[in-house]
Parts: C-alpha cells; structure tokens; sequence
C-alpha cells in the first residue's frame, strides 16, 4: 500500500492544490494599483454573467468545437470502417498510418496549414496558377474556417483509433446471422454495426470536443478577431490583458462546462453499454 | 487483429475512395511542408520550383534554435524520468490493490488529459507563483511531468493489464519478498512498455505548447521558439525544422511500436483514455 504514497503525494501537490488556487483566485479581485487583493468577492463572476462578450465567446467555442467533432466523425468513421472490414493485406501499415500523424507535433500540423491557407499560400496560389479564381481567397485563412479545418485534422486520428477499438471487438457472428436473417448490408449497418460501435464513436468525440474546446493555439496562429475562442481570453487575462483573478474565473467557468460535457457522455456510455 | 471480411454486396469501392481522401487529408499537409522546405523562393507559391538546401543551411547555423532544442531535451528527458517515477507506482496501486478512494484517485491523475492544457498551465503558474518561485526551466518541467504522468499511468497500466501474473506467483512461492519479486520479476517483465511508454512521452513532451505557454521563464523550448518566430510569419526555415521533427516522430513512432508489440499495431491504447478516465 505504501506505493501509492508518492503518486498520492504528487496529485495533492500538483493536481488538488493548483486546482484550488485556481478556485481561490477566482473570489478574489484586482486593486487599482494591480495588486491582487485577497477577499472574497462574486465581483468576477458577476462581471462574466452580465458582459454579453463571455457568453458569446463560449458559444462559438462550442460551436467550433462541435463542428470539429462532426467533421471528425465524418472523416474519421469511414476510415475506421474501412481499416476493420476492407483495409485487405495492408492493413497494420494502414492502419499506422492513422497513428502516425498523431505523433507528429502538433505545432508542426498548424504550420502546415497556415502555409497552405495563407493570401501567398499554396492553395491560392495553386488557384491563382490554375485560374480558377483572378483574386488570391482571402477568407480561408484568419477566419473560424481555418480553425476548424486545423482541429480537425489534429483530431480525426482520436476519432479513428477508439472507433476501431469498438467495430473490431463486434462479434462477427452477428453480422452473420445479420444476413442470413435477410437483413441488407446498409440494414446490418444501421441496425448491428452503428449501434455497436457507437461507445467507440462516443469516446473519440468527447476527447475531440473537450479538447478542441479548450485550444487556444490554433485560434492564435490561424483565426482572426472572429475566431477568438474561451481559452484565448483566458490566455490573454494572464498575460497582456493581466487580470488573473478574472482569468480564474474564465477558467473555472471552462472547467465546469468540461464536466458538464463529461458527464452527459459519460451517462450516454453506460446508456449505450446497459441497452 | 484477425481480418474479417463482411460480405457486402459490392466491392466498397465508395468506401475505398472516401478513405484515400481520409488518408490524403490527413498528409496532404505535412507532404505541403516538406515539399515546400526544398523550394528556394520561399512559402507558397505554386508550383514550387528551384530545389535548395539553403534553408537546411540557414536551419543549421541559427543558434537561438539548436539552444532551444537543447533546452527542449533536458525538459523532455526530466519530464520521462518524473512521468515514469510517478506513474509507475500508480499503475502498480490500480492494477493490484482496491483502496478508498481509488476512484477519485484515478480520477484525478488521469485529469490533465481531458483538461484543456490552459488550465493545467495557468493552476501551475498560480502555485509556482504562490509558492514565491521564479519561472524557468525548472517550472516547464514541473508542467510537463503533471500533464503526461497521465499519459504514462495509463500506458504503464495496459503493460500491467498484460503481464502474466503466474511469474509473481511462481517467485513468491520461492520465497522472494515483495521488493526482490518487483526487482527481479516485475520490472524486467514491463522493460518494453516502460521504454515504450518513455518514448511517448519524450515526444509529447517535445511537442507541449499549451502548459509550457504559461510556465517558461527566459529560455525557450522547442516549441515555443518556433511559436515566437510564426507569430511574425512563416518563412522557409519553419518548414525545414518541421520536416526534421516530422522525421524524427515517425522514427520514434516505429521504435516503439516495435518496443510495445513487436509489429502488431495496437488498437488505441493511447486514445482509450476518454474511457479509461470513468
């Protein structure tokens, strides 16, 4: 029992701690002379409830967030499909082939993108060349689009991996009888396959959205004033707009909407899992 | 990872395709950066013409980056030594014992991964900064260990999930103590999921931006150089150092896959964390 004293140990230091210092600062405020003043008052939250900014901000971080997830989905789930049922002779190097970009960093991905989207950059320039267009697109970079398309990418491998998981561990007898019963391939798809794999679907979505809810890189590097999201205003509360105790606050506020998030999954699983 | 093919009516030859665009997706843009990292006139412009190494060149005498680099080791090599430090034991305490509390003990050891990184960076920076410390290297660490000891708990604890448990029996029938039987069973047996697992997180930890954001002091990580340097725009040494680091991901990738399973691809181990944390 004694080894479970250092992890112990560790999570109350760097884990709890932090985590009610963040509470804290969040009841506490800012003097006039930047100083940080520790009594409590509900001043931050309040201010966060009655500036319209914050909820609008929060919205559209969702709103990026969920369209992350959809498009993850919707790329993602073929795929994993795919790799399970047809991927043939190749399939472990396929199949590396989704892990593979998952360890390629993250920064380097963004870049990529930047340099793609960008007025000079290879799409317009590729239209530019091709005469598709006679003026370089000037909405795909800096804009929600980019962003997007960005997250997605960095997420999609999350979605593809759990989904196999889920599709690989269906009996196969079932799809079998499936269709020795008459059932038509879409029917066994939509009535044996989908539901199966859906803990699968479930577990890659929620770890899209939850961390694609709380980035604050991609925004930085590839949105404009439009696509500024939650995070960036916690980002920018502790460092040039410096108002920590209000920075607390945003941050409480995203911590509470992650276990919002988490919990709704999480009872939707076991739905799916006691069906 | 048996193949099972469904007798689906047609050959999928939808499917196929969709997945190639998945597939084309996914490496249209890291092909983009290294294509682009031999094109003398720079980022963008299609078609790229005239091959150089000049950005390799410039690449290799700025030295602001090879010291960020080294400063991005250091910060990932303690980050390994910390991770695997810590979340060996608590492996070891989820796997083989039930304790009060080991719900919420895993819980939160496993947080930083479904937590966005801002908010594992900036409740670091409170602590540090309540604690009267400075930032610097130092601090980055700290973050990285906090964040990935999660990653490494849960890869230690599928290798444990693994290991066959007659060879604890078999040694403590022999009459070794609980300490020999850890030393001279235990961690041999787990030595490839441990390298593995370092690996891991070696290379995230070469990769953290999010926590290390709020945690550097004056020298920069990896990372964070480049991010200072994008901020001012994208120029072609940005794609060389890219196309390194992309080399170097699929090289670690391969060593541990091979370090983990031998060959056999795993079916998302990494990524069964979203579950792994309920």
């Amino acid at each position: 029992m004694l080894v479970t004293l250092p992890p112990l140990a560790w999570i109350a230091l760097f884990l709890f701690a932090p985590y009610c210092l963040l509470f804290c600062y969040s009841f506490w405020s800012l003097s006039e002379f930047q100083q940080i003043l520790h009594h409590f008052t509900l001043a931050n939250y309040a201010h966060l409830c009655t500036n319209p900014l914050y909820l609008t901000v929060i919205l559209r971080s969702l709103r990026i967030a969920f369209s992350v997830v959809l498009l993850s989905l919707l790329i993602g789930y073929p795929l994993a499909f795919f790799l399970v049922f047809h991927a043939g002779r190749h399939r472990v190097l396929l199949y590396q082939g989704v892990i593979i970009p998952l360890w390629v960093s993250y920064l380097v991905r963004a870049y990529a993108w930047k340099v793609i989207f960008g007025n000079e950059g290879v799409l317009n320039t590729l239209l530019l060349w091709s005469h598709a267009v006679s003026h370089p697109l000037s909405f795909l970079l800096y804009s929600p689009f980019a962003v997007i398309v960005t997250l997605t990418h960095i997420y999609v491998p999350f979605v593809v991996l759990p989904v196999v998981a889920s599709l690989e561990k269906i009996p196969r007898e079932l799809l079998e009888s499936s269709s020795d019963l008459g059932a038509r391939p879409w029917q066994t798809f939509f009535r044996v396959i989908l539901p199966l794999s859906l803990p699968g679907v479930v577990s890659g979505a929620t770890f899209a959205l939850l961390l694609s809810f709380g980035d604050f890189l991609a925004p930085l590097l590839l949105g404009g004033p439009s696509s500024v999201m939650i995070a960036n205003i916690v980002a920018n509360l502790f460092g040039a707009d410096y108002n920590w105790p209000l920075g607390a606050a945003v941050a409480v506020v995203i911590l509470v909407i992650v276990i919002a998030i988490l919990s709704v999954t999480q009872r939707i699983e076991r739905r799916e899992r006691f069906a | 990872m048996k193949e099972v093919r469904i007798n689906f009516a047609r050959r999928p030859v939808l499917l196929s395709a969709f997945a190639g665009c998945g597939y084309a997706f996914l490496y249209f843009p890291i092909l983009v950066l290294i294509v682009y990292s031999f094109n003398r006139d720079g980022v963008g412009g299609f078609p790229p013409r005239h091959f150089t190494f000049e950005w390799y060149r410039v690449l290799f005498a700025d030295s602001a980056m090879w010291s960020a680099v080294e400063n991005s080791l250091i910060v990932a090599l303690a980050a390994v030594i910390i991770s695997i430090l810590v979340g060996f034991p608590a492996a070891y305490a989820l796997d083989r014992y039930a304790f009060p509390g080991k719900a919420a003990f895993q819980r939160f050891i496993l947080l930083p991964l479904i937590v966005p990184g801002v908010i594992t960076g900036i409740s670091l920076l409170l602590l540090v900064v309540s604690g009267g410390f400075h930032l610097s290297l130092a601090t980055v660490i700290l973050g990285h260990a906090t964040a990935l000891t999660a990653v490494a708990t849960t890869e230690i604890f599928a290798g444990f999930a693994k290991l066959d448990r007659s060879f604890e029996e078999a040694s403590a029938d022999l009459g070794a103590n609980g300490l020999q039987t850890l030393w001279r069973i235990v961690l041999p047996l787990m030595r490839t999921s441990l390298m593995g697992t370092g690996l891991l997180v070696f290379t995230l930890s070469m990769d953290e931006i999010a926590v290390t954001f709020f945690l550097i002091g004056r020298e920069n990580t990896l990372p964070l150089e480049i991010w200072s340097r994008l901020r001012r725009g994208a120029t072609p040494e940005m794609n060389a150092i890219s196309t390194l680091i992309f080399i170097f991901s699929v090289v670690a990738i391969f060593i541990s896959q091979r370090l983990i399973t031998g060959g056999e691809a795993r079916s998302g181990q990494v990524l069964d964390v979203a579950g792994a944390t309920r």
